[in-house]
């Protein structure tokens, strides 16, 4: 049972507190997009053994999403920020980086 | 014999005994007694049978790892079965029974699968399930389940309580021997928050039997001094009786505490589940001691050599008169000189080292003790108690040299370190070739939420199996104990053994899986672990493998020709022991299982007869049945007096959602597949919403507040639901819209009035004006409405004349109460769910649940018409212009009517012409809805069928249980009252 720090209030919390929302920075396809664009945006998740971004609802206490990216390997926490964001913001890249210099970064 | 010895006892108080019986027969033990030292001192070795050859089985060990001295405990609302001796306390009245035989434990007819265990080898079960199926019916099947299950089942509700306890500490200190003690004293002076748990009742672990010195005390005063010092820590918490049952991510721990085991009926709980947030964990678990494969190694009386100087030094109980010992290593010696010390007979120890020496070895030499070197046991003789030992050399194949007669035999095959804990979550382990065990790799612990190590191995538990390496492991301070010579790793006994001998080598004493069955596996294929566990079911009996399963990795390794590290270990899985499932549902039993949701009307409905359906959390009354009414009179009555008259309904669980701002239109345009932005202000319409697959998830009357504001229905189960899908979008996609959502379902209570005198109850209460001018159908008004301030929403479910009033949640039972009074003059009368139900399906209308499973696209239910042409995206639309969901060929809704007037099974099929590669018929349709429709006297129905609108007058098969065939013609779904009129009235 994980904990994460909610980016929003500030809490530091269980697992338990939290509702999981799927992978992170997806970008939406709407109308007008291809099969394969609508495909990928839909159903084609990744599951890497390692970095990884997430979505996590503070459902049990603010209400808000946030993100978080961890190794779902070592289940470490590199750290968490506001959900309102395409992409990881730089200091996250950077604690990333800091502990797993080999990383490619978000593809 | 075993029996109680005159002095001695460090464990027990012999000025309180305590009585308590075995399989009815009366028996006297002491307080400090486990359940098995008791037994023991009762000369009751033979507890129990195994599980699939009953054999005969006594006690073998004197803690957590015992395979066989598992009883069932205490009588009917207190009984439990599977309860092991070894680590439950004894106390006054125990009502004890040996499980698993039959007619009884000393006669058992099941045994005859002893006879027959040359045709139940390893993978048996499997096998079966090969040979034709009559075979299987009524050759194996009536075997197997003659010995399947452990124990009995209790017949009564469980009559304990249990709960559940939470903590955080900066250290979590797993088990209270000597290195735990030290490592939590070291973090105690630092002024560390720590929390130490041991798991059974007594502290200091193995050390008081054992012996040494630890800071020049013998290691019970230094023990003592410590626990002393510890307690006086206001960081400090001590905890007996409290096993740790397993470690999860960032820290998390969950502690089984022991609280009213030995106190049954005392008020307080069974057992606490504690779950701990801990910033570091140590674990110092000790190790367990591993048995020796060698013929009849399950013979009663054959137990493991640490045992045995546990029950003498403990409990002051004898397991034998005569003890031979027989060893891989020295340790098993220190048995030798504590039986010596208790006036019992050691007439020989065999040592399956060719050259024993050490300081041990020579101290039991000088007692006058036999040391057999380079010997083994070829076969221990006796049935259900051991009579003697057949010598043989190691190096050989079994040929007998001597035979010896005694009635017990202490055997060690080295120690495990206990590992569990530290594999739970992601920790690595090493092979350690000196003591042939794994042990915690250093270099591979688990880590916690910064990526750093969160668990630290320390003493026995880390491989330090010594008393002075294990204090100086765990920070500890100096400690001297006799000096040990190297172990031999030896797996069986003889080395050479031939099939006769290792046919009758246990492994596995529940399971009856023996050195034959893992070589079986071996050779039939069986090259990993895993796989030969479940085989072979070694290692899966309650003791999960803790005994002997590193016997088990030894024998497969040899037998695949590999190091024992490349086998590798199974998987250590929590619960280190088992709990009990009270311990996991702690308080969230019965009443207080999940939390209830009340209307403000619900204890109206509970005074007035409801009979509930549970919705999500909430109970709504299904109907309201009067004295000798049956429910489905009731329901009826309900829908006649609703359709003739006046009816009811407590509508308040309908989720009601504000979604406020300036983009508020351009949000709800996205949510709903239809336009709601141009809703004009005062007016209410139908929307539908679909997840970005295209399905329909909700449904509800959206209603324009004002320029600014929405009002969203939603159903009942959704709100919450609905409310966090909105969130998500908004916060997540759309974050710069300017939009709030405001879950407000528990705010209102909301009322349906429904039927032809809907209008008089409401004109009654008066203060707004309801006529057809002034409210027309699909529009609301807010005002005074019988002196309560009410939004009134004239929005029908039924297709009767229908207003829907909210007001103030506070308010809802007096508005609810003044609604009956008024309406008492025109027939008012509650009604529930089923009406409900069952008068929507005579409308047509579709209910989410019934009518949507989640495949299920609006265009399949006629509702074309409240999807958009115009939007240019929706939620669902991308999905929806898929081919598969834009195609003719799909199952859409129809009404269906069977041909005598009865009623539809739910759920049932349409078959159409031939069949699938299965076998099985093909389908071309299914009923979602059906009901007896007392409006119109017969059976309606809604389905989905393939290109259903287009064949309407069609008549389908519906096959339904016991070959009967339902015949029922495609129809509108439109049942009732099909152009609206009594709706728009
Ligand atoms: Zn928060």
């Amino acid at each position: 049972m994980l904990t994460l720090t909610c980016p929003c209030c500030g809490m530091t919390v269980e697992e338990t507190e939290l509702a999981p929302g799927g992978e992170a920075h997806l970008k939406r396809f709407g109308p007008g997009s291809s099969d394969a664009e609508f495909e990928g945006y839909l159903f084609a998740r990744k599951n890497p053994r390692g970095v990884h971004f997430e979505r996590w609802r503070h459902a049990y206490g603010c209400g808000k999403w946030f993100l978080a990216a961890r190794c779902t390997a070592t289940l470490e926490v590199f750290g968490t920020y506001p959900a309102q964001t395409t992409e990881p913001p730089a200091s996250i890249v950077a604690a990333i980086k800091a502990r797993r210099p080999d990383w490619e970064g978000l593809k | 014999m075993s029996t109680r010895l005159a002095t001695g006892g460090r464990l027990i108080d012999r000025t309180k005994p305590l009585g308590f019986r075995f399989n009815g027969k009366r028996l006297k033990g002491f307080a400090g007694d486990t359940l098995a030292s008791a037994l023991l001192g009762a000369d009751q070795m033979l507890v129990g049978r195994s599980f699939k050859y009953h054999r005969p089985r006594g006690i073998i060990a004197s803690g957590v790892e015992e395979p066989n001295a598992l009883v069932g405990l205490g009588t009917g609302a207190r009984f439990e079965p599977d309860q092991r001796t070894t680590t439950t306390e004894l106390f006054d009245g125990a009502e004890t029974s040996s499980q698993n035989h039959w007619p009884s434990l000393e006669t058992d007819i099941g045994v005859l699968n002893n006879w027959a265990y040359r045709f139940l080898p390893a993978g048996f079960y499997y096998k079966t399930f090969m040979f034709p199926r009559a075979a299987w019916k009524h050759v194996f099947e009536p075997i197997v389940r003659q010995s399947a299950g452990l124990g009995k089942v209790p017949t009564e509700r469980d009559a304990d309580r249990y709960e559940h306890a939470y903590a955080f500490c900066d250290l979590l200190v797993v088990g209270g021997g000597v290195a735990g003690l030290s490592a939590a004293l070291e973090a105690g002076r630092a002024g560390k928050r720590v929390i130490v748990w041991e798991q059974t009742a007594h502290w200091g672990g193995r050390s008081p039997v054992d012996g040494g010195q630890i800071d020049g005390m013998a290691p019970e005063d230094w023990v003592a001094g410590v626990l002393e010092q510890l307690a006086a820590m206001p960081n400090g918490s001590l905890r007996a009786r409290c096993m740790a049952a397993g470690l999860y991510d960032h820290g998390y721990v969950l502690g089984y505490e022991s609280v009213g085991d030995a106190t049954p009926g005392d008020g307080r709980p069974r057992h606490r589940l504690w779950r701990v947030r801990a910033g570091q964990i140590v674990t110092a678990t000790g190790a367990i001691e591993r048995p020796l494969a060698f013929a009849g190694n399950d013979v009663p009386g054959v137990m493991l050599a640490s045992a045995v100087r546990d029950y003498v030094v403990n409990w002051a109980v004898s397991p034998g008169d005569r003890t031979v010992i027989v060893t891989n290593n020295d340790d098993a010696y220190r048995t030798a000189l504590v039986l010596l010390d208790a006036g019992l007979v050691v007439p020989a120890v065999l040592d399956a080292r060719e050259t024993p020496t050490g300081e041990l070895i020579e101290a039991v030499r000088a007692r006058g003790v036999r040391v057999l070197a380079g010997r083994g046991v070829a076969k221990v003789k006796g049935g259900k108690r051991v009579q003697g030992v057949q010598v043989c050399a190691q190096a050989g194949e079994g040929a007998v040299l001597e035979e010896i007669g005694c009635d017990c035999v202490a055997m060690s095959g080295g120690w495990s370190p206990v590992v569990h804990l530290w594999s739970h979550c992601g920790g690595k382990l090493l092979w350690d070739e000196a003591n042939a065990c794994f042990r915690p790799d250093p270099s591979r612990p688990p880590t916690g939420a910064d990526g750093a190590a969160m668990v630290r191995a320390v003493g026995a538990a880390n491989g330090a199996l010594r008393l002075p390496e294990a204090l100086a492991d765990a920070g500890g301070p100096p400690a001297v104990a006799a000096a040990e010579g190297p172990m031999a790793p030896v797996w069986v006994m003889p080395q050479g053994a031939p099939p006769a001998l290792r046919f009758k080598a246990f492994l596995d004493y529940q399971n009856d899986v023996k050195v034959s069955d893992v070589q079986l596996a071996a050779r039939e294929g069986y090259e990993s672990v895993e796989h030969t566990k479940r085989y072979t079911t070694l290692g899966m009996a309650t003791d999960q493998g803790k005994l002997s399963n590193i016997n088990g990795l030894a024998i497969l390794s040899d037998a695949l020709g590999q190091a024992i590290p490349v086998t590798g270990t199974t998987t250590f899985r929590p619960p280190y022991t088992p709990i009990s499932f009270g311990a996991i549902a702690g308080e969230a039993r019965g009443e207080i299982f999940q939390p209830l949701r009340r209307t403000p009307m619900h204890e109206w409905h509970e005074a007035n007869g409801a009979h509930w359906e549970p919705v999500g959390l909430w109970r709504r009354p299904y109907s309201y049945p009067r004295a000798g009414e049956g429910l489905r009179d009731a329901v009826n009555r309900e829908i006649s007096n609703t359709r003739n008259s006046l009816g009811m309904l407590d509508a308040s669980t309908l989720g009601k959602i504000v979604v406020k701002g300036p983009d508020a239109g351009k949000f709800l345009d996205m949510l709903y597949t239809n336009m709601m932005s141009t809703l004009p202000v005062g007016k209410c319409r139908y929307g539908l919403m679909c997840n970005e697959n295209g399905f329909l998830m909700d449904d509800g009357v959206v209603v324009r507040l004002s320029e600014d504001s929405w009002l969203c229905h939603t159903t009942s189960g959704g709100a919450d639901r609905i409310h966090g899908w909105m969130e998500d979008w908004l916060q997540c996609e759309w974050w710069d819209w300017k939009v709030y959502t405001a879950n407000l379902t528990e705010q209102f209570a909301q009322v349906a009035i429904v039927g032809p005198n809907a209008r008089k109850l409401l004109e009654k209460l008066g203060g707004m004006d309801v006529s057809k001018e002034a409210l027309p159908f699909m529009t609301w008004a807010e005002g005074e409405l019988g002196g309560f301030r009410a939004r009134i929403f004239r929005i029908s479910f039924s297709g009767e004349l229908s207003y829907e009033i909210a007001v103030p949640a506070s308010e809802g039972m007096a508005f609810w109460k003044a609604c009956l009074a008024a309406g008492e003059e025109f027939g008012a009368m509650p009604y529930g769910t089923e009406a409900l139900h069952v008068m929507r399906a005579e409308k047509g209308f579709i209910m989410i649940g019934d009518e949507s499973d989640g495949t299920v696209i609006p265009q399949d239910l006629g509702l074309g018409w409240a999807i958009s042409k115009k939007k240019e995206d929706y939620l669902g639309k991308r999905a929806q212009q898929r081919s598969f969901m834009d195609n003719p060929d799909r199952w859409q809704l129809v009404g269906l009517e069977t041909l005598d007037g009865s009623v539809l099974p739910d759920g049932v099929y349409a078959v159409a012409e031939g069949h699938n590669p299965n076998g099985q018929r093909n389908v071309q349709g299914r009923v979602t809805s059906t009901y007896f429709s007392p409006t119109l006297g017969k059976g309606i129905a809604m389905g989905l069928v393939h290109r259903g609108p287009d064949r309407m007058g069609e008549v389908l098969d519906f096959p339904a249980d016991a070959g009967k065939v339902f015949r029922a013609r495609i129809v509108d779904p439109v049942f009732y009252d099909k152009d609206g009129e009594k709706q728009n009235v």
